[in-house]
């Protein structure tokens, strides 16, 4: 199944707790939380920022909560025999798979991840001849995914395909551009206002930890005036993650970022709130987005590392009121 | 934009004041071979591979880190810069673990290359103890394994964490042949500030820093008939995919007529 | 500085002054570090570990640096430093019988310090004393024409 239909489900609660946020004086800027190399890097380094992040976990970790309760159930499959396995461009998911709070299944929800370049030996050590392949959709039911989906895989992409819902569910209308050209590219910050109604929604995005500091230090500082920020780890974003096929160079980047949005351009659907997968799954199981099943399977906590060593004055989880 | 003339094996070329000599080559076709080398993110001249004459240099020069002169005459592939790059070569793989077959990075691994394309015929100077032994093999992390023996000291990890990610969590340490690219106070990376990103694993050019393997899980479950196996991939993966078989990177290996079927709930 | 930190840095005021003065410069690194070793005879961790946070440079560069000069030791040095030349004249003038000898007597091989710190045994290059092999010195002190005979009684005098 896809990825890219829990990266829709991400959407629909992320932008949900944003819209919260703004509405009723929550944590602004709101910050995204589906790389994990980030989330460590910020556990570690400003541990005192940790309420900014967005409460839900990673795609990838959405989809293994689901696999073994909400799947396991329409398939009728014990989920102690179901085994999780992620392909992921990302070296620092396998540290995500095995942090021990990310078993809100009963069991590690993502039992194993491999990244693009371990497939590709799989593949090559069957034999598979890449030309030959057949053509296949993604199993149901968690196999249905958008536009705004795919283009997680870019920088600019989680907080286009946000927007997109967003600014809908706000509006009642949707976005005169699909396309938010200016959150996209290899710059190493960029920068978006857009009116949603009255607001000035100021969003930012940054790639690199070397870049995502930048923006922290902003926070810190108080000088920070956006309402929303996407910080991927990677250059590029997880296009240019650290599993993906050697070589991996800025030429590289820009043509896997290419055929992403190519990619988002051919599909039907381009908005997460317009996937019929996704409405079925809150009406079916969820409920609604931060409803108690969504924050149960959907929603995490954080934990305050320290750069050298635990840092004193902070609580041990991040909201310190988690009920995980 | 000031530039300066130069001659490169017999061939004039124009280039913008301030580039290197291997920049002014490539302009004219000439791939000076490198190994420590990485645009924009590590030019130090460390590993000696990318040296060519300059006429009246007293020794032969580094291109990666040799600015460019007026009337500058280089030249690229003499025998006496052939004879250098072979023995540097040939040093560097007497105390590289001859494992080739058995490492994650066989066919895809710059010093394996650089080996076929000089058609490094003998390597005769084998130390009777390497740097490092297989006990510093670093497989602490559930994500990066590192292998100082494999490691040729070309400080693009070292760069890529301290430039691009302002971590730095491993750094040379030592001289001479105990030199180690590591973390420090001879802890592993699950015990530092790493941050797992695997930026270090994408750029090195051996199997020194790579991604831990987890493919025999994957099979074993498989093969496993109690288990029922469910696979998710990410949105990056198939945009990539595709290159593991040789395939230009941006290759969507996806449905391309994709029609989303009813979801059958 | 951490609540685990288990050193008596906060209590050695001499360096305060220091860590103040160098807060968020790289460049005063081996200043710092120099001072360091000077005040506690070597460079505990924890130590680094301070001089990383305050100076705004990576432990990894502090530890890389710490470890590519001899001038700095990351164990405890003894109260005694006792360099024994192997240069070639000392060498061929029978040095490494010497060697063993103080390695016999200290209980330690050379690059260490004895355990209760009494003396630190470092074997060095030429000492530029060719006339006077083996050479060895003690504090600075120059023993010439060494046999290892003459081991027992010199370093019986260093407590």
């Amino acid at each position: 199944m896809d990825t890219d239909f829990t990266a829709d489900l991400t959407i629909m609660e992320e932008g949900t707790e944003f819209i919260k946020r703004v509405t009723s004086g929550g944590v602004l800027p709101m910050i995204t939380s589906c790389s994990p190399g980030w989330i460590k890097y910020i556990e570690m380094y400003y541990p005192d920022l940790l309420a900014h992040l967005s409460t839900c976990k990673s795609p990838q970790q959405m989809f293994g909560a689901l696999a073994k309760t909400f799947y396991a159930e329409k398939k009728g499959i014990d989920p102690a025999n179901i085994y999780s396995v992620s392909i992921m461009p990302c070296t620092a998911k396998k540290f995500e798979a095995q942090r021990d709070e990310l078993t809100d299944s009963g069991y590690q929800d993502v039992d194993v991840v491999l990244t693009t370049r371990e497939l590709g030996r799989m593949l090559r050590e069957i034999g598979v001849d890449w030309d030959s392949l057949p053509e296949e959709n993604y199993d149901d039911p968690m196999g249905l995914s958008t536009g705004a989906a795919v283009i997680f895989g870019a920088t600019g992409g989680v907080m286009e395909a946000a927007v997109r819902t967003v600014y809908e569910i706000l509006t009642k209308q949707p976005l005169p551009d699909i396309n938010l050209t200016p959150v996209r590219g290899m710059e190493g910050i960029k920068e978006a206002t857009l009116k949603v109604g009255d607001l000035d929604v100021k969003v930012a995005v940054a790639h690199t930890l070397g870049n995502a500091r930048k923006l922290l230090d902003k926070i810190r500082a108080g000088e920070a005036d956006y309402h929303f920020i996407e910080i991927m780890c990677c250059p590029g974003g997880c296009i240019g993650g650290g599993g993906q096929p050697i070589p991996t160079n800025l030429d590289v980047r820009l043509k896997r970022i290419a055929g992403t949005y190519k990619a988002d351009e051919e599909l039907p659907l381009r908005k997460s709130h317009e996937n019929p997968a996704i409405t079925a799954i809150y009406e079916q199981f969820l409920g609604e987005p931060l409803g108690e099943k969504s924050h149960k399977l959907l929603h995490t906590f954080y934990v305050p590392r320290g750069v050298y060593s635990k840092p004193e004055g902070l609580p041990d989880k991040v909201p310190s009121d988690d009920h995980h | 934009m000031a530039t300066v003339s130069l001659t490169i094996d017999n061939v004039k070329v124009e280039v913008e004041q301030g580039s290197t000599i291997l920049e002014a080559a490539k302009q004219i076709g000439v791939n000076i071979p490198t190994l420590c080398y990485m645009k924009d993110i590590n030019a130090i001249g460390a590993c000696r591979i990318c040296v060519v004459e300059v006429q009246g240099a007293r020794a032969l020069q580094a291109a990666c880190v040799s600015p460019v002169a007026e009337g500058m005459v280089v030249k690229t592939n003499s025998a006496a810069v052939r004879a250098s790059r072979k023995m540097t070569l040939e040093l560097i793989q007497s105390n590289h673990p001859q494992e080739c077959n058995t490492c994650q990075r066989n066919t895809n691994c710059e010093l394996q290359a650089l080996s076929e394309a000089m058609a490094l015929g003998d390597i005769r100077f084998v130390r009777p103890a390497q740097s490092h032994s297989k006990d510093d093999i670093d497989n602490s992390s559930p994500s990066i394994v590192r292998d100082p023996r494999k490691c040729i000291l070309c400080r693009r990890c070292v760069a890529v964490c301290e430039k691009v990610q302002g971590v730095k969590c491993i750094s040379t340490m030592n001289r001479g042949f105990e030199t180690v690219v590591a973390p420090p106070f001879n802890q592993s990376l699950n015990d530092v500030n790493c941050a797992m990103c695997g930026q270090c694993s994408l750029v090195c050019p051996t199997g020194a820093i790579v991604e831990v393997d987890d493919t025999g899980k994957v099979w074993r479950a498989l093969d496993d008939a109690n288990k029922h196996v469910v696979v998710q991939t990410a949105p990056a993966v198939r945009v990539a995919i595709a290159e593991e078989f040789g395939m230009e990177p941006g290759t969507l290996a996806q449905a391309s007529w994709w029609q989303p079927s009813p979801p059958r709930l | 500085m951490g609540a685990e930190c288990k050193c008596n840095c906060e209590q050695d005021k001499s360096l305060d002054a220091l860590f103040a003065q160098n807060k968020g410069n790289p460049n005063g690194l081996i200043v710092v570090m120099a001072a360091i070793q000077e005040s506690q005879g070597y460079l505990p961790k924890d130590y680094l570990v301070k001089t990383a946070e305050e100076l705004g440079v990576p432990l990894s560069d502090v530890y890389g640096v710490a470890t590519f000069y001899a001038a700095f030791s990351l164990r405890p040095r003894g109260r005694h430093s006792v360099n024994l030349c192997l240069g070639t004249a000392c060498y061929v003038k029978g040095a490494p019988e010497v060697q063993a000898m103080l390695e016999k007597e200290m209980g330690i091989k050379a690059g260490n310090t004895t355990e209760d710190r009494r003396f630190s045994l470092d074997l060095v290059r030429c000492l530029g004393a060719c006339g006077i092999a083996p050479v060895l010195t003690v504090n600075g002190e120059v023993y010439p024409r060494m046999s290892s005979d003459k081991v027992s009684e010199i370093i019986a005098k260093y407590e």
